[in-house]
């Protein structure tokens, strides 16, 4: 079985370190919040101007002045930090954020990935992507491994519009862990119930398959 | 006015001089730290052919939207133009000429505006579109893009929390965003806030962005619209 956004995420948190400053996109890797391992503190950046970002607000602690970067109400956690815009892309493009966890609509086997544009449907804007691709020295992409109607995202060459080049290093799919390494994808996990044969077939760019690829656990 | 004072009564006065064809920088990340109520006089003084540096374009019916439904608008600087659907038609026919900025570069042409650096090399958008055409320069192996600085805003809008009569200005939340960068990047810097107190009032310690940057500034009332509003479950 493919897995959810929920279990993209709830793998994602298990790359999640102690002591951890890390950035979360709109999206699945929102989702990532929710699955914090127990013991661990791990701080959220929002690009928008906030260390420490917390949990949505209830009716009664809603505050205009306190967006995330998707634009939705938030709250922040004891010790949290605002600033200015100029500041938060001073930490993101000084390497300063330990983890990046990102979108994407394809990435490559060159490390690049394109998240921001599809030429002939309306261009909204690339936000801070192209800043976090660029700035972050550990990033984890999180999409879907094929279309619906089964092309690969994961490819030789990206043929969408770039976000960023060279920046792609771990990917997780519905379907699989994928370690971009000297120009080649290694599967690490599968997803449960997935074969090696399926992740193959729906994986345009070259391929590493160890003896062993073990299932992901929950 | 006089001396170091820099309150204005009303908001003809605080955009006095404002004219077709303008370069302005407006603050607000989203809906979030807008200056409103200089975003619609800036509609009812219906100046046209004005370029903005702004993040966003606001909503339709609401922030830069509004300018957008009067056509005063001909080029937009934004890192992201999702929320507004009035403007998606505008850039799609040409009326409306879009430069997409990457946020953070967005934010430091602004920077680099107002402290006087004239450009500045950055990792951000190589080898992607938004390099087309700049130079390329290698740092300890690493190519990097010279994006150059805004020129100076004709004004600069900006919306702040506090502010005392010499301008000094206090931020509240992510209600601060681009607006402490473009307050110091404008040939006239225009505050609108919710409180002006007496000089010494504010604790020096604790000032987001020195008067000397801040030639006017008016007390405004503001809706603060919510774009997302988003409850826990």
């Amino acid at each position: 079985m493919a897995l959810s956004r929920e279990q993209i995420a709830q793998r994602i948190a298990k790359e999640l370190r102690d002591g951890y400053y890390v950035n979360l996109g709109i999206g699945i890797p929102t989702l990532v919040a929710n699955y914090i391992p127990k013991g661990m503190e791990v701080m959220f950046q929002s690009e928008n101007g906030i260390l420490g970002m917390g949990e949505f607000p209830t009716e009664e602690t809603i505050d205009p002045d306190l967006i995330n970067a998707g634009k939705q109400t938030v709250t922040v956690i004891k010790g949290a930090a605002f600033f200015s815009s100029a500041d938060s892309f001073a930490m993101i493009r000084g390497g300063h954020v330990d983890l990046t966890v990102l979108g994407a609509f394809e990435v490559d086997s060159t490390g690049a990935l394109a998240s921001w544009m599809i030429p002939g449907k309306l261009v909204k804007g690339m936000g801070g992507a192209m800043d976090l691709v660029a700035g972050a020295e550990n990033i984890i992409v999180a999409m879907s491994h094929a279309s619906k109607t089964g092309e690969s995202k994961i490819l030789k060459k990206c043929s969408l519009p770039l976000t960023g080049v060279n920046c792609v290093k771990l990917v997780v799919t519905d379907l699989a862990v994928l370690r971009l390494e000297n120009g080649k994808f290694h599967l690490l996990e599968r997803a449960p119930g997935v074969t090696v044969e399926e992740i193959q077939k729906l994986t345009e760019a070259e391929l590493v398959i160890p003896a062993n690829v073990p299932e992901m656990t929950f | 006015m006089s001396g170091f004072n820099k309150v204005v009564k009303t908001y003809d006065e605080a955009l006095a001089g404002l004219k077709d064809n303008m370069f302005l920088m407006v603050g607000g990340f989203g809906l979030c730290g807008i200056p409103e109520n200089l975003i619609q006089k800036v509609h009812d003084l219906g100046v046209k052919g004005l370029t903005i540096a702004s993040n966003n374009a606001g909503v339709d019916g609401f922030g830069l939207g509004i300018l957008l439904e009067k056509k005063q608008v001909k080029k937009m600087y934004s890192s992201y133009v999702g929320e507004n659907a009035l403007f998606e038609k505008q850039v799609l026919s040409g009326e409306l000429e879009l430069e997409l900025t990457p946020q953070g570069t967005l934010a430091e042409k602004i920077r680099a505006a107002g402290a006087g650096i004239p450009g500045f090399f950055t990792a951000t958008g190589f080898g992607t579109q938004i390099a087309e055409g700049k130079d390329v320069k290698m740092f300890n192996g690493r190519p990097y893009i010279l994006e150059p600085a805004f020129p100076k805003a004709d004004f600069a809008l900006v919306k702040a929390w506090k502010a005392d009569k010499y301008g000094n200005l206090i931020f509240r939340k992510t209600a601060a965003n681009f607006n402490p960068m473009i307050a110091t990047a404008g040939k006239i810097t225009v505050a609108e806030v919710e409180e002006i107190v007496e000089p010494g009032e504010l604790d020096p310690n604790f000032i987001h962005v020195p008067g000397i940057y801040v030639n006017r500034l008016i007390v405004g009332k503001f809706e603060k619209r919510i774009e997302q509003r988003t409850i826990k479950k």
